[in-house]
């Protein structure tokens, strides 16, 4: 108890402390302090792909940095969004409001990315959103203070449906889980489907967190398709292609995950996954440099990091970078900063901001391994093919986005 | 031959994978039928005790080589034990007050038990595979079934017929009924009543335990597996009258063949359809199916 005590006794005279600093800013860096937030999901389905390795991998790139930028001292506050937009929202907006925030990060789940984004544009702050997959953030939704960092389900779909149809699985049958990223995600799927001369056969729609699959994969089954597409994530995709080893569906169609992390090949395991396509932004093991700091993540968090992870690392170094070379942490430089810039690091080669907010980088299409092809823990994938950014991300042409026209 | 435009062969298999759903109901909402029944608690620590039961058997398999068989009897020994210590620091307490409280400790249980989960082992969860002696899959001629999924069939109704058995028609059950009725009196015939009620609990823990060995193999084993199942489980058993053994049982089978069919006709309210039996149960029956009016 009485430690307790005296542990508040010590927040609250540190926060009485920064209080008082507070109304002396400099006119570079406001408050003195460069202050981040990152606001992600820690605690449910999508902790494992960001939580707790977001928030370290976004340690790494702070220390990496110093830890301060030209005596200005960076800071982190964390926040579980519990995949509820409204609480994301109210964070975003207390800690603008009220705690001197600097550039927020995004976490997983597009619907609470969206809400924070409006905050953040209302604020006039970047907001950097890594962890989502909807297109809306940088198309019908874009805002002059949004980033889109990582991947989206443009990319996804013209990534893994290309590829499968151009290996000859032409026709396709969607599980698609029922509420909008997953009906985002099986119509451009269907789109790239088409365009290359595939046809789609029919989907079914599947309500979240579904506990058994069985019925709607009889289904799938029915329908004589070759190829078995997963419009879904996290939990239903694992326990859609468990349902799918299970029912000898696998022998008769191939499965095609549309959004798959490592950390979902993972806890399968190779059996369950091994031949599988599927598009991502990153993988650990695609070259020295990535083994390097993956290795690095390794050490503190026991896992290999995911795409969305090393993103996390990648887009706080590249705002912190744009903030040593603006000599400001105004959000409106940084940013014009962060355009100019090309992105060079473990993460993205030649990456670049295009004027919708998106970050354009090059996606690849990778085959899980077959058990005997994996030499170590965490080495599951070969890379198929590169997609160059320009392929890979909606074109000028198909953007509905006011800011890029 | 087509049924409602479904061929009779596909017909028939959703009708058997809507069996395979509702031996995992009727499990569970057995035991909490038991647990309220004998002892008036709401127990909403019911999915946090069959997500440890899967735990316990994947962390035995992984650690220690421990097998499928072995588990289906350990895991609910262990979460019995849990179920036990829970009764005796906990819920003893809680018997001459207001359900509410019952309730509300239980679900604070459930969520304690997720969260240190979710620390340890995070939420992607784990594969825990079908034993061999049950792997592979047999051709029915209307469908495939996976062996696996037969025996979890034949293992709920075995458990299920056990345990209303033990309870409606031997000595022992008739005790558990009648120190629920009244337990001073019961005590004064020399029955030890806190003990009984103890095991009670212990039993349903187990049972829980029992179905998350079971479905283990089936699905991925989650820290959230059983936050994702109890509401629907709750449902059947309200649908099927609190406290009632038989009910439990009969509905879980029943919802789990309706929600089957409701897949194959209209997927997206294969989700609901539970809750709306419900409120439509509500209505005509308040104290559901099988329940007595008290």
């Amino acid at each position: 108890m009485l430690k307790l005590k005296k542990l508040s006794l010590a927040c609250s005279l540190a926060l009485g402390a920064m209080v008082a600093v507070a109304p002396s800013a400099q006119a570079q860096v406001s408050d003195n302090v460069i202050k981040i937030g990152f606001i992600t999901d820690m605690s449910s389905l999508y902790a494992d792909i960001d939580g707790a390795g977001g928030v370290e991998a976004i340690k790494m790139a702070i220390a990496d940095m110093g830890g301060a930028i030209d005596g200005k001292k960076i800071e982190l506050v964390t926040a579980d969004h519990q995949n509820k937009p409204d609480v994301g929202a109210v964070k975003a907006r207390e800690w603008f409001d009220t705690q001197g925030l600097d550039m927020l990060v995004g976490g997983t789940n597009s619907g609470v990315n969206l809400a924070m984004a409006k905050v953040a544009a209302e604020k006039k702050k970047p907001f950097l959103a890594v962890g989502p997959g909807s297109s809306a953030l940088t198309n019908e939704q874009c805002t002059p203070y949004t980033v889109h960092y990582a991947y989206d389900t443009v990319a996804l779909a013209k990534g893994t449906g290309g590829a499968v149809v151009k290996a000859g699985g032409k026709s396709w049958f969607f599980l698609t889980a029922d509420y909008a990223f997953g009906h985002a995600l099986e119509a451009d799927t269907s789109r790239v489907v088409k365009a290359a001369g595939g046809t789609v056969l029919g989907s079914v729609r599947v309500p979240l967190n579904a506990s058994d699959f069985s019925s709607f994969l009889l289904q799938a089954q029915g329908s004589k398709a070759q190829i078995l597409g997963l419009a879904n994530a996290g939990g239903d995709t694992v326990n859609a292609i468990k349902a799918a080893n299970e029912f000898g569906i696998t022998k008769t169609m191939k499965l095609a995950g549309l959004l798959m992390f490592i950390n979902d090949v993972h806890s399968l395991g190779l059996k369950a996954t091994e031949g599988m396509y599927l598009t991502d932004s990153w993988y650990w093991n695609h070259d020295a440099e990535t083994r390097a700091w993956a290795r690095k993540f390794f050490d503190k968090m026991k896992r290999m990091p995911s795409s969305v992870q090393a993103a996390d690392y990648s887009v706080v170094q590249t705002y912190l970078k744009a903030v040593k070379a603006a000599k400001t942490d105004d959000g409106d430089k940084v940013l014009d900063q962060m355009r100019k810039t090309k992105i060079n690091d473990m993460y993205a080669k030649g990456g670049y901001i295009r004027p919708d907010g998106r970050m354009v980088h090059d996606m690849y299409l990778m085959q899980v391994k077959t058990p005997a092809q994996s030499k170590e823990p965490w080495d599951y994938y070969n890379v198929v093919a590169t997609i160059k950014g320009e392929d890979a991300f909606t074109t000028k042409a198909e953007s509905k986005c006011a800011l890029w026209k | 031959m087509d049924i409602f435009g479904i061929p009779i062969q596909a017909f028939l298999g959703q009708l058997l994978l809507g069996l395979v759903n509702g031996s995992f109901y009727a499990m569970l909402s057995l035991g909490l039928a038991v647990i309220f029944g004998l002892l008036g608690i709401v127990n909403f620590a019911h999915g946090a005790l069959y997500m440890i039961g899967a735990y316990v058997a994947w962390i035995g398999l992984d650690r220690f080589g421990i097998n499928y068989w072995v588990s289906l009897v350990l895991a609910p020994i262990v979460v019995g034990v849990i179920g036990a210590m829970i009764e005796r620091t906990l819920l003893r307490h809680l018997y001459r007050i207001d359900p509410i409280y019952g309730l509300l400790l239980t679900f604070g249980l459930a969520l304690i038990a997720e969260g240190i989960f979710r620390f340890y082992f995070g939420v992607s969860g784990e594969s825990y595979p079908v034993p061999e002696q049950l792997a592979g899959a047999t051709n029915l001629g209307f469908m495939v079934l996976p062996n696996y999924r037969a025996w979890v069939v034949f293992a709920s109704l075995v458990v299920c017929l056990g345990t209303w058995f033990l309870i409606e028609r031997t000595r022992l059950g008739a005790y558990l009924r009648a120190g629920t009725e009244n337990p001073t009196l019961v005590q004064a015939f020399g029955v030890n009543v806190p003990v009984l009620v103890m095991l009670t609990y212990a039993a349903g823990a187990g049972l829980a335990a029992l179905a998350g060995v079971l479905a283990s193999p089936v699905i991925q084993v989650t820290p959230l597996m059983g936050s994702n199942l109890i509401i629907v489980v709750f449902a059947v058993v309200v649908i099927g009258g609190m406290g009632s053994i038989l009910g439990s049982i009969l509905t879980g089978l029943g919802l789990g063949v309706i929600e089957g069919l409701t897949k194959v006709f209209y997927p997206e309210a294969s989700n609901i359809v539970v809750f709306v039996i419900m409120a439509i149960v509500l209505m005509i029956r308040p104290a559901g199916l099988f329940g007595r009016e008290r």
